[in-house]
C-alpha cells in the first residue's frame, strides 16, 4: 500500500490487517508511576506534600500502638508499665482494659453462666444464612434459615419452648387455609391465611402454650431484655431488622408503584412519614409512647418494640431504593412479560424484582450498614449499644476511669469488620449477578 | 426495491373461513388524543396481514392492542374467540394464545436463553420443566440458534436476539403471532435472518400480524396489506393491488416516499 498516495482518490484493500500488539514500553508499574503521581511538577508536589503528611501521621501514631499494654488490671498500672519500660513522657494504648472487660462489649449484662447461649445463636446464625446467601450451599438447608428466626429467639430470651413452637403453628395455620383456599380465588386465600395465623396467635396461642408449658414444662432458664446489652444487642437487633426490613421494603415499593389508589396512597404516607422523621423520634415512640396506646398492663418487650421500629425506618429507605431500580428497567421487560401471560405476581417474581433488586444492591447493602450501625442509638431508649453503653459502664468502674479512645477504637473495629464484611459481599453478589458483556 | 428470492409454497398457507381475530368500531384515546378511529377488521386463520403507514398512524397501537397491551375505550376485539374486556381472565386467555415479538426484542437479561424460552410455558402452561426445554430447544433449532442456549441475551447479536424473540413467542405454542416492528431496531444485516424465520413461520400457516416497513416481506409473504394514517384504516388489499393499483392519494404518496429512491 505504501505507493497510495493522498491525492489518489480510489482506494481498494487488497490484503486485511492482522491485530497487532501494543508497542513495547507502554505498560508497567514505572509507567504507572509516572503516570499517576508525577505527570507534571504540580503533580509531583502534590506527591510529596501527600507522603509527608502520611509520614507525620504515622510518626505521631505509631508509638501509641506500639507502645500497647495487653497485661495489667488497672488504667493506673497500665501508664506504670508505660512509663517503666518507655519513659516518663511516652504514651501507650491500655488494650488491658479489652482483655479484661470484652465479655461485657460481647454480651452486655447477659448471666455469664449463660454465654454459652448467644454463641450458640451466633454460630447458628452463620449457618442459617450460608443458603441464603450463598448458591453453592445445598438449598436444603433453606428449612434450618427458615425455623433459624424462631431457634435464636428461644436461645436468646430462653423460657418455654412451646412459645416458639405456637408461634410457627401460626405460620403452618395460615399457610395450611392459604393452601386449601388457594383453588377459589389468590386474593382470598391470601385474607384466609392471614386471617387465620392472626387468630391463632392473639386469641389460641397463649392458652396453648400454658397447656403445653405446664403439661410438658421443657425450657431454657429465662433472660430479661435489659440484660441484653453490648455487641448481642446490636446483633440482635440489626440481623432482625435487616431480614424484616427487605421484605417489607420491597412491598412498599411495589405498593407505590400500584395502580391500586388506595394501597398506593398508604405506601407514600407511610414511606413519606418515616423518611421524614429522625430515627431517634420513633425510637422514643417505641420507648414511651407506644404503652400509651397499648392496653393497660400489656408488657410489650423494649427490644421487640425497638426491632419494629428500627424494621419499619429501614423498610422505608429501602422502598425507595429498590423504587430506584424498578424505574430503571425499560417498560419493555413489563409488556414482554405481559405478553407472554405471566400474571401480574409472576412478571414481578421472575422478570421485574430479580433486575430490580440487582440493580438496588448497592443501595440497598448501603442502607443495611448504615441500620446496623443505627443499632448504637437505641441508648437513648435505656438499653446497653456496646458504643456508649457499655463503654460508659467500663468507664465508670474505678478501675478503668479515664480511659479514652481504646473502648471506642475496639468497637469501631468491630463494627467495620461487620459493616466491612456486608460491603465485600454486595461487591461479590454484583458480580456473580453480573451479565452483560461477560 | 430489494425482493426476498424464496419460493413460498402457498400450497401449506390456506386461509380458513374461520375468524382469528375481530375488531368492530374499535376507538381508543391516549387523553384527548383521539389515537385509533374506528377501526374494522377481520383477521382469519392462516392470513399473514402487513400493517404499515407512516410514523404516528396508530399502527403500534393497533396490534398492541389486540393483547391488551393497550386498552381500547370503545368498540370490540374478539381474539379468538374472547373478548377483550377488562376481565383479567380474559386477558389472561388471550395473552396466552396470542405470541407478540417487539422491536426492540425485550428479552429478560437476567435469564439464559434457554431460560427465556421456558419460563411462559413453565408458569403460565404449567409444562414440567424437562418437556418445556424439550420444545424449547426445538424452537431454538428452529430459529437456528440451538448452539447459544445457555448464553444470556447480551451476548448475542441484535438479529440473534430477535430469533430468540421469536422462539421464545412459539414455545407457547400461540395461535396468532403479533409483530411490531421486528426488524426497525436491527442492522441492514441482520434483517434478513429475521425476515426469513418470520417467512419459514409463515410457510407454516401461522396467523401473523405484522407492523413494517420491510415491503419486500409484505410482497412476498402478506397475503394483505393495511396501509394507516391518522389512526384510520385508509387502505387494504391484496399485496399485488396495493403497490402496483394504489388507490387512495394518500397511499400513493406513502408508497412514492418509501419507494421512490
Amino acid at each position: 500500500m505504501s505507493d497510495t498516495h493522498a491525492q489518489t482518490v480510489p482506494f481498494v484493500r487488497d490484503t486485511m490487517l492482522p491485530q497487532a500488539a501494543p508497542p513495547a514500553g507502554q505498560a508497567g508499574a514505572v509507567r504507572w508511576l509516572r503516570e499517576n503521581l508525577f505527570s507534571g511538577w504540580v503533580n509531583t508536589v502534590l506527591t510529596l506534600l501527600g507522603l509527608l503528611a502520611l509520614f507525620v501521621l504515622v510518626k505521631e501514631m505509631a508509638p501509641w500502638f506500639l507502645h500497647s499494654v495487653w497485661n495489667a488490671n488497672t488504667l493506673t498500672e497500665c501508664r506504670q508499665i508505660v512509663a517503666d519500660r518507655w519513659g516518663p513522657d511516652a504514651t501507650g494504648a491500655c488494650w488491658a482494659m479489652i482483655r479484661e472487660r470484652w465479655p461485657q462489649f460481647l454480651f452486655g449484662f447477659y448471666p455469664s453462666n449463660l454465654y454459652w447461649r448467644p454463641v450458640t445463636a451466633l454460630v447458628l446464625l452463620f449457618v442459617a444464612l450460608a443458603p441464603v446467601l450463598f448458591p453453592g450451599v445445598p438449598r436444603r438447608l433453606m428449612v434450618f434459615s427458615v425455623l433459624y428466626p424462631f431457634l435464636g429467639f428461644w436461645l436468646l430470651w430462653g423460657g418455654s419452648i412451646w412459645l416458639p413452637v405456637v408461634a410457627i403453628l401460626g405460620f403452618v395455620i395460615g399457610y395450611a387455609v392459604w393452601r386449601v383456599l388457594q383453588r377459589r380465588s389468590p386474593l382470598l386465600a391470601l385474607l384466609g391465611g392471614i386471617v387465620a395465623a392472626l387468630v391463632w396467635w392473639l386469641f389460641l396461642a397463649g392458652p396453648v402454650n400454658e397447656a403445653l408449658t405446664s403439661a410438658l414444662p421443657l425450657g431454657l432458664e429465662m433472660v430479661r431484655s435489659d440484660r441484653f446489652g453490648g455487641f448481642v444487642l446490636s446483633l440482635t437487633i440489626g440481623v432482625a431488622a435487616i431480614s424484616l426490613s427487605l421484605p417489607l421494603g420491597i412491598m412498599l415499593a411495589l405498593g407505590r408503584q400500584s395502580d391500586m389508589f388506595l394501597i398506593k396512597t398508604m405506601s407514600v404516607c407511610f414511606i413519606e412519614f418515616i423518611r421524614g422523621v429522625p430515627l431517634i423520634t420513633l425510637l422514643f415512640t417505641a420507648s414511651l409512647l407506644l404503652n400509651y396506646f397499648l392496653p393497660p398492663g400489656t408488657n410489650f418487650d423494649i427490644i421487640l418494640r425497638v426491632i419494629i421500629m428500627v424494621t419499619l425506618f429501614a423498610a422505608a429507605y429501602i422502598a425507595e431504593v429498590i423504587r430506584g431500580g424498578l424505574a430503571a428497567l425499560p417498560r419493555g421487560q413489563y409488556e414482554a412479560g405481559n405478553a407472554l401471560g405471566l400474571n401480574y405476581f409472576q412478571a414481578q417474581r421472575l422478570i421485574i424484582l430479580p433486575q430490580a433488586l440487582k440493580i438496588s444492591i448497592p443501595g440497598i447493602v448501603s442502607t443495611f450498614i448504615g441500620l446496623f450501625k443505627d443499632t448504637t442509638l437505641v441508648i437513648f431508649v435505656g438499653l446497653l449499644d456496646p458504643l456508649k453503653g457499655i463503654t460508659d459502664a467500663v468507664r465508670a468502674s474505678t478501675d478503668w476511669k479515664g480511659i479514652y479512645w481504646e473502648p471506642y477504637i475496639f468497637v469501631g473495629a468491630i463494627f467495620f469488620l461487620f459493616c466491612f464484611g456486608m460491603s465485600r459481599y454486595s461487591m461479590h453478589l454484583e458480580r456473580r449477578l453480573k451479565r452483560d458483556h461477560r | 426495491m430489494e425482493t426476498i428470492e424464496r419460493a413460498i409454497d402457498p400450497s401449506h398457507m390456506k386461509i380458513s373461513d374461520e375468524i382469528a381475530i375481530q375488531i368492530r368500531a374499535m376507538n381508543k384515546w391516549y387523553g384527548q388524543f383521539h389515537v385509533l378511529r374506528d377501526i374494522n377488521l377481520t383477521v382469519h386463520r392462516g392470513e399473514r396481514i402487513v400493517i404499515c403507514g407512516p410514523s404516528g398512524s396508530g399502527k403500534s397501537t393497533l396490534i398492541r392492542c389486540i393483547n391488551r397491551l393497550e386498552e381500547h375505550q370503545s368498540g370490540q376485539i374478539v381474539v379468538d374467540g374472547t373478548e377483550l374486556t377488562s376481565d383479567l381472565k380474559n386477558i389472561d386467555t388471550v395473552r396466552s394464545e396470542v405470541g407478540m415479538v417487539f422491536q426492540h426484542f425485550n428479552l429478560f437479561p437476567h435469564l439464559t436463553i434457554l431460560e427465556n424460552c421456558t419460563l411462559a410455558p413453565i408458569w403460565v402452561r404449567k409444562v414440567p420443566k424437562e418437556e418445556a426445554e424439550e420444545t424449547a430447544m426445538h424452537f431454538l433449532r428452529k430459529v437456528k440458534i440451538p448452539d447459544q442456549a445457555h448464553k444470556y441475551p447480551g451476548q448475542l447479536s441484535g438479529g440473534q436476539q430477535q430469533r430468540v424473540a421469536i422462539a421464545r413467542s412459539l414455545c407457547m405454542k400461540p395461535r396468532i403471532m403479533l409483530f411490531d416492528e421486528p426488524t426497525s431496531a436491527l442492522d441492514p444485516e441482520m434483517i434478513k435472518e429475521v425476515l426469513d424465520t418470520m417467512i419459514s413461520l409463515a410457510e407454516e400457516g401461522m396467523t401473523m400480524l405484522c407492523v413494517t416497513h420491510e415491503m419486500g416481506f409484505a410482497q412476498a409473504v402478506a397475503n394483505r396489506v393495511v396501509f394507516m394514517d391518522q389512526g384510520q384504516i385508509v387502505e387494504q388489499n391484496t399485496p399485488r393491488e396495493f403497490f402496483n393499483n394504489p388507490q387512495s392519494e394518500r397511499t400513493k404518496m406513502f408508497l412514492s416516499q418509501i419507494l421512490g429512491h
